[in-house]
């Protein structure tokens, strides 16, 4: 099989998507000529007729509510928003119009639009305004689904699903790893949205891991190895959550790390701990331990990030503090 | 022009010193950032000086400025001390920010300038808040928004001119159209030509300056802060401008042409007005070029300053989320 880039995978699903669907469009800003602020959606541009490529203004508000818009009218839209943080400025196109409208409009109407965004930034030192994990948000907003794209495999897999799902989905994407390699297999291929994935058995000690804090579980896993077997599920899903696999593993190792780079507080990592503990709560050794960010915007200067953005050691104290029979 | 200079002559070589200074402040950043000295990423200013020293020269010390993602040239033009911005920009604890903002979050607040932002549209509303502080503190002030013609699209941009037209707040809207948000040119953003109509829609007056020029932008700019100070209210400049290097320091540039660039340079801000002031006899050769190698000197000291700076301690990255203990 191929190594790919998580940016080519992805680029991939896009093409594959747009040339089966006629419905499909990409929209969004720098996404056509240029090819995408991250070079993901290069090529595009000139492998499909003009009008499906749209290079916008500066707009993420009508970015995403004209996604919503013509999701309503029979299209199927493919938004990208440069950086999750962007997305406070379309955050109503999402709460308040995308995510409510199949719904609130008594369930005639679906909204079959998938919103491309990227979470991520903090190893780039892009400081509070381009660093942000918000899929936290979004899970928040009934109606609406939240992926996380980590693997190049899963990501194109997913992206797929993400495309024909007819609910809105905010696809997350992380700036830091586009770049990262990995098998995907040449044919079409889809991953349901709402399975998450065992990447590693273990029996002591189960880590969930999203996005970047996924590489960080899985060179620790490697690590212990031999000393503490750890089991590293991938949710890929947040939303909906898997949450019978994740229970499933909870009660074979009786003890949970999650991590993830969003803030705890509230946030991701918080939600999936309390689902894990409601559901295995009489097989845990222990409580659910949660690796995230603490309250606190991400900072510039590479010290204060390091210190504020979990990494492989703070997986791996949170494990080796978990305690053992 | 001649007779213009002439009648502004202490003035002008006074602006040139300090366009002279944000140059060399943004040329030394491009050479250190390439040298993988400045973590994080920055945006330059080289080619836009005149309309930071222009639009701030008028200024007092109290009066506020919003920025932009390429904010080093406001700051400077606002009075902040290039030793504090370089050191913020190596993520140094002697920064404006102590390394918690980096190039593109540049503020002091007790200085008037509220910020760089990475937000692109964010400043003017920023603005029009400071507008209602200065209104309703019945204040002697004016807060000055700059901000690129990418922003123009923005819908709280939007939002903001019409709540400033309508309160008749004492905000002065500087756009500085340097012809491309990011990779894509302006006319490709915008459905109409020109941004003074933008003016008329929200009931402000509107110019299209010459912001390669600083005495075009600070005639401008002097007139628009003068109605604002006199209960006039606010009013929209468009600065026509060119950025030289990329978005941000390693864009490759596709999008554009080295013959446009080239073209744009020929009317380069800091060079025209040094020729004009030689040719008007008020500077010559020995003084332009210690204007010059003064730049050169304090911005050693500035990088010198930012390198001998220690990094912060790693705890007080989790200082001062919140005002107060609960
Ligand atoms: C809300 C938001 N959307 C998109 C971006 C990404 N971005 C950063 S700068 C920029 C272009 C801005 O163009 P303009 O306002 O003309 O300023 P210039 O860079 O030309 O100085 C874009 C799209 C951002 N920072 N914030």
């Amino acid at each position: 099989m191929p190594e790919k880039s998580m940016r080519n995978a992805i680029n991939d699903a896009l093409s594959e998507e747009m040339q089966r669907d006629d419905s499909t469009y990409l929209i969004g800003q720098d996404v056509g000529e240029p090819g995408g602020s991250f070079a993901v959606t290069r090529g595009l541009y000139d492998e499909f007729e003009e009008g499906r490529v749209i290079d916008t203004p500066i707009s993420e508000a009508a970015i995403v509510g004209s996604s919503a818009g013509a999701g309503m009218t029979g299209s199927r839209p493919i938004a990208e928003i440069m950086y999750a943080d962007f997305m406070g400025l379309a955050a109503d196109q999402v709460m308040n119009q995308a995510g409510l409208f199949k719904y609130m409009f008594g369930g005639d109407v679906t909204v079959p639009i998938t919103i491309r965004t990227v979470n991520g930034g903090p190893g780039a030192n892009a400081a509070a305004q381009h660093s942000k994990s918000l899929h936290g948000l979004f899970m928040h907003m009934p109606g609406v689904r939240v992926v996380l794209a980590s693997t190049p495999h899963d990501s194109k897999g997913l992206l797929k699903s993400a495309i024909r799902c007819d609910d809105p989905v905010v696809f997350f994407e992380h700036m830091e790893l586009y770049n990262r390699e990995a098998e995907v297999p040449e044919k079409s291929y889809k991953i349901p949205l709402g399975e998450a994935d065992v990447e590693r058995e273990g029996d002591d000690v189960t880590v969930v891991a999203t996005q970047k804090m996924f590489y960080h579980a899985r060179d620790v896993a490697e690590q212990l190895a031999g000393e503490i077997s750890v089991e590293l599920i991938n949710p890929r899903t947040v939303k909906p959550l898997d949450t019978e696999t994740l229970v499933e593993s909870a009660k074979k190792t009786g003890r949970v790390v999650v991590a993830d780079e969003s803030v705890v507080q509230n946030g991701p990592a918080s939600y999936i701990a309390e689902r894990i503990q409601q559901e295995a709560f009489y097989h845990l050794e222990a409580p659910v331990e949660v690796v995230g960010v603490d309250d606190t915007p991400i900072p510039f200067s590479p010290p204060l990030t390091e210190a504020v953005v979990p990494d492989d050691e703070d997986i791996e104290t949170a494990i080796r503090d978990m305690p053992r029979v | 022009m001649p007779n213009v200079v002439a009648e502004h002559a202490d003035r002008l070589v006074d602006q040139f010193r300090e366009m002279v200074l944000v140059r060399e402040f943004e040329t030394r950043v491009s050479s250190l950032f390439e040298d993988n000295e400045l973590p994080g990423f920055v945006h330059l200013y080289i080619g836009q000086e005149a309309i930071a020293t222009g639009a701030c020269w008028g200024l007092k010390d109290d009066d506020y400025i919003t920025s932009t993602h390429r904010g080093h040239g406001h700051s400077i033009a606002k009075g902040l001390d290039p030793d504090r911005m370089m050191a913020e920009l190596f993520g140094k604890e002697t920064g404006y920010c102590g390394g918690k903002s980096g190039s593109m979050h540049i503020a002091d607040v007790d200085q008037g300038m509220l910020g760089a932002n990475g937000i692109v549209g964010a400043g003017p509303s920023l603005a029009v808040g400071a507008g209602l502080s200065i209104q309703q503190n019945d204040e002697d002030r004016v807060c000055l928004s700059f901000f690129g013609e990418g922003a123009m699209a923005e819908g709280v941009v939007h939002e903001s001119m019409n709540l400033a037209g309508v309160q008749d707040l004492p905000v002065v809207f500087v756009c500085e159209n340097n012809q491309y948000g990011e990779m894509t040119p302006a006319q490709d953003q915008h459905s109409v030509e020109g941004f003074e109509a933008r003016g008329d829609v929200y009931d402000m007056p509107a110019e299209t300056v010459d912001g390669m020029s600083v005495q075009s932008v600070h005639d401008a700019a002097t007139r628009a802060t003068e109605r604002a100070r006199n209960g006039g209210g606010p009013s929209l400049l468009i600065c026509e401008t060119y950025r030289y290097h990329g978005h941000y320091e390693g864009d490759p540039m596709v999008y554009r042409t080295e013959a446009e660039v080239e073209e744009w340079r020929e009317r380069d801000p800091v060079d025209t007005l040094e020729s004009s002031l030689l040719e008007s006899g008020h500077v010559d050769g020995d003084d332009v070029a210690a204007i010059r190698a003064e730049a050169s000197e304090r911005i050693d000291e500035a990088v010198e300053f930012a390198r001998a700076s220690e990094y912060p301690d790693p705890e007080s990255a989790f200082e001062g989320v919140y005002s107060e203990e609960l």
